[in-house]
Order: C-alpha cells, then sequence, then structure tokens
C-alpha cells in the first residue's frame, strides 16, 4: 500500500470519509446543534480544533504512550482541548457559549476523537496525522453547515441570521426542534447514498470488463 | 508454561506516561485559563449590563449587592456569598440616583429553566421591565415571552408592594388565563404558551416574596451609597 500525499489525508475527511454523511459519527451535536448555520459552524470549528490539536499530541507521544494505556491518554489528551475551547468560547462570546451549552463539553465523547485518535493518529507521524484530523473536522464542519443551513431556512426562514423571505413567511417551526435534526439528516443521507449508487453504478459499467 | 513471546510493559513505564500526560494537560489547561480568564470576566459583566440596561433603559452603573435575612452587603469584597443570599442588582443613573433594582427570577418552564431579570422601581414598589437571561423554550411558541406585546406589557408596572408586616407580598404575583387579568399583580398569559408564561410568574414571584422583605427596609442605604 503505497502512503497517501498530505492531500488525499487532507481531503478524505471532506470528502470520502466524511464523519457525517459516510462514517455516520457524531450523530449527538450533529442532531442537537444544528437549528442554526452559525451554531454548526461554531460547533464545527471546536470541533476542528480539538480534533487537529489533540490528533498533533496523540502522533508526537505515540512511540512513548505504551499500548495498555492509550485510552487513558487518549481521553486526557482529548478531554484538555475540550476544556480549552469551552475557555476560549466563552472568552469569544457568551451568547454562543449559551447556544452551544453543554453540547461544547460533550465533544469529549463524540467518537470521531477517538476514532481518529486511535485508527489514525497513534499509527502516523504529526504532519498527516494533523492534516488528517484537519480534513475530517472541515468535513464534520461542512456536514453540520449543510444540515444547520436547511433547518435554519426551513425552520425560521433566515440564513445566517438574515431574513430571507421576508415578513410573511410561516417558519416551518418543527424544523428547528428535534425532529426536524433527524429529517434533514435523513434527506442529505438519501441524497449521499444515492451519489454513491449512482457512482458506483457508473464504475461498474465502465470497468466491469478490466475487472 | 507457555512459551509465547509476550511483551510485558512495566507498571512503571505506564504510570510514568500517564504522569506524564496528565502534566502536559495540566499546564496547558491552567495556561488557557489564566489567559482567558480575563476577557471571560468581561465578557459576563457586560452580558449583565446589557441585560440590566434593558429592564431599566436609564441605568448607568450597576452595583452587586447580596440581601440576606439580616439585610444586605456589598457583593464587592466578598470572597463567596454569605449564606442563603440572594444577589441583586443597584442600578444608578447619570446622576448617580438610584435609577432601580433588577433581580434574577428562575422557575421551570416548558423545556428547561427560564431565567429572567426584572427591574424593580423603587418609587412605584412595581415591576417594570423583564429580560430573559436564558430558556430553551419553544421556537415560535414559548419564546414569545420575548416578543409578545400584550405580555410585554404586563410587566409596565407589575405590582409587587409589600404587606403591612413587611414580611411577604401584599399579593402574590400570579399568571392568569389570557384575557382575564384584573388586578395589577396579575400576569396576563399568552394564549398558547401558558406554561411558559406561569412559569415568569412564578419565578418571580418566589424571588419577590424572599427578596422585597428583604430590601424595602434597608433601600436607604442603596439610595445614598457612601
Amino acid at each position: 500500500m503505497s502512503a497517501p500525499s498530505s492531500f488525499d489525508e487532507f481531503l478524505d475527511g471532506i470528502w470520502k470519509q466524511n464523519p457525517i454523511f459516510v462514517m455516520v459519527l457524531g450523530m449527538c451535536p450533529t442532531l442537537a446543534v444544528t437549528v442554526s448555520a452559525i451554531n454548526s459552524i461554531s460547533m464545527g470549528l471546536a470541533t476542528t480544533f480539538v480534533l487537529a490539536a489533540s490528533c498533533l499530541l496523540v502522533s508526537l507521544l505515540r512511540s512513548a504512550i505504551p499500548k495498555q494505556v492509550r485510552i487513558a491518554s487518549y481521553i486526557v489528551i482529548i478531554a484538555t482541548f475540550v476544556t480549552v475551547v469551552d475557555y476560549a468560547i466563552q472568552a469569544i462570546s457568551l451568547d454562543l457559549y449559551e447556544a452551544l451549552g453543554a453540547y461544547i463539553k460533550l465533544i469529549v465523547a463524540n467518537c470521531i476523537l477517538l476514532g481518529r485518535a486511535e485508527a489514525h493518529a497513534a499509527k502516523n507521524p504529526p504532519l498527516p496525522a494533523t492534516l488528517n484530523a484537519f480534513g475530517m473536522g472541515l468535513g464534520f464542519t461542512l456536514g453540520l453547515l449543510a444540515i444547520g443551513s436547511v433547518r435554519e431556512i426551513l425552520g425560521a426562514g433566515k440564513l445566517f441570521g438574515l431574513s430571507l423571505f421576508g415578513p410573511h413567511f410561516q417558519p416551518w417551526v418543527v424544523m428547528v426542534l428535534p425532529p426536524g435534526g433527524f429529517f434533514v439528516l435523513a434527506g442529505w443521507l438519501i441524497v449521499f447514498a444515492a451519489f454513491r449508487h449512482i457512482s458506483i453504478k457508473r464504475n461498474a459499467q465502465l470497468g466491469g470488463v478490466q475487472s | 508454561m507457555s512459551d509465547k513471546p509476550v511483551t510485558i510493559t512495566p507498571s512503571s513505564a505506564m504510570v510514568r506516561t500517564l504522569g506524564l500526560v496528565s502534566v502536559i494537560c495540566g499546564i496547558i489547561i491552567v495556561g488557557v485559563y489564566q489567559l482567558t480568564l480575563p476577557s471571560v470576566n468581561a465578557n459576563k459583566k457586560l452580558a449583565l449590563e446589557r441585560q440590566v440596561f434593558k429592564v431599566i433603559p436609564s441605568a448607568k452603573k450597576v452595583v452587586t449587592y447580596f440581601a440576606t435575612p439580616t439585610g444586605i452587603v456589598l457583593a464587592e469584597g466578598q470572597d463567596q456569598p454569605p449564606a442563603q443570599a440572594m444577589t441583586f442588582y443597584a442600578v444608578y443613573d447619570e446622576s448617580n440616583k438610584l435609577a432601580g433594582i433588577a433581580a434574577e427570577a428562575s422557575s421551570a418552564g416548558y423545556a428547561d429553566q427560564v431565567r429572567v431579570l426584572y427591574g424593580y422601581d423603587v418609587d412605584k414598589k412595581a415591576i417594570t421591565g423583564i429580560g430573559v437571561v436564558s430558556m430553551r423554550e419553544t421556537p415560535g411558541i414559548g419564546d414569545k415571552i420575548l416578543t409578545d406585546e400584550d405580555f410585554l406589557r404586563n410587566f409596565t408596572a407589575l405590582d409587587v408592594s409589600l404587606s403591612a408586616d413587611m414580611q411577604s407580598l401584599a399579593n402574590a404575583v400570579k399568571t392568569v388565563k389570557h384575557g382575564t387579568k384584573t388586578n395589577p399583580w396579575q400576569i396576563d398569559a399568552i394564549a398558547g404558551a401558558t406554561v411558559t408564561s406561569k412559569a415568569v410568574g412564578r419565578g418571580i414571584n418566589e424571588s419577590a416574596q424572599t427578596l422585597m422583605p428583604r430590601l424595602v427596609p434597608h433601600i436607604d442605604k442603596l439610595r445614598n451609597p457612601s
């Protein structure tokens, strides 16, 4: 197996292994905080930071951490950066902190983080590990944004807080309530599954003879 | 005895690693905490002032006090609030005159605690404004307590005057069904958002029942701060 280039590592998380639409990981924040586009971006960026920073540290310490205590070490490292983000968001904006609520602290329980630390960062040098984590984080952010903007447009008639349809728009309130998260996520999963289905079919037609 | 090649990691190595990881993480956390503390505190103060200015528009300066069963004390210089203390804010206007009192009320709403800040007018003996500190009520239904004009009109002069013995309110603040408000101490609920309206009323009643008897006898102390 040839080592993938750094750029491929980065792109992996955004498209081919998108944590939300392909790996279906980290569903708790995905459903909970995506009521508006701005919340989605903030949550995504917070997760990206934790992911990149913890993967960097895990990768740096990878030869020093014995197998038996690796999970404990990873969790301590991840929890550290979650705490860092928690303080940082409080320092940036208390309104945002209130809006994201407990979900900032719950980043620690997001399976993308431990998954990346265990499956990738622990086996790779710092640079590719960080790039891969960064790509995963951005993929996660884009996924959240895709869900968040649809929910905000339908549920509040706004995007990034800007009114789109004027005062006569009757908001589809259920979209910003918990059920709306499931509806929109399911919608996007269908879209992505259809994409994959089409491309598999096309590949089969094209490469049928070769394989 | 099996002769499988087992690599045994000595316990000391594990302890050392965990210690190392903890030390690194500890340093990072403490560093960031120290770094962000000033702006976090500034943000908190700013958020509080913004809330207070909303319920008492003429506000210029906010001073935090604790109300205890025996009197009121300035919060500044206290390491921690005294037992059974209730926090309230004395608000002064441009000419350093007491513009009003602001305090927090909270009660369980439909989804979570509804926390509101209310402004108390000392001369009118009434609540003259409320603002929401935090809530998770249903968008479009419960969150009307922020925007519904009829509902907000309840808080132009909501009577919270004390009874003759100064131990409790003369009339408990109560949320009534939409359209049935007859007395100045009643809150006209929003039709369709009764649970949230009631939470606001209950919260204000609980808070005012405790705060007013402690506060009103000492109000002159606030009028002339030394």
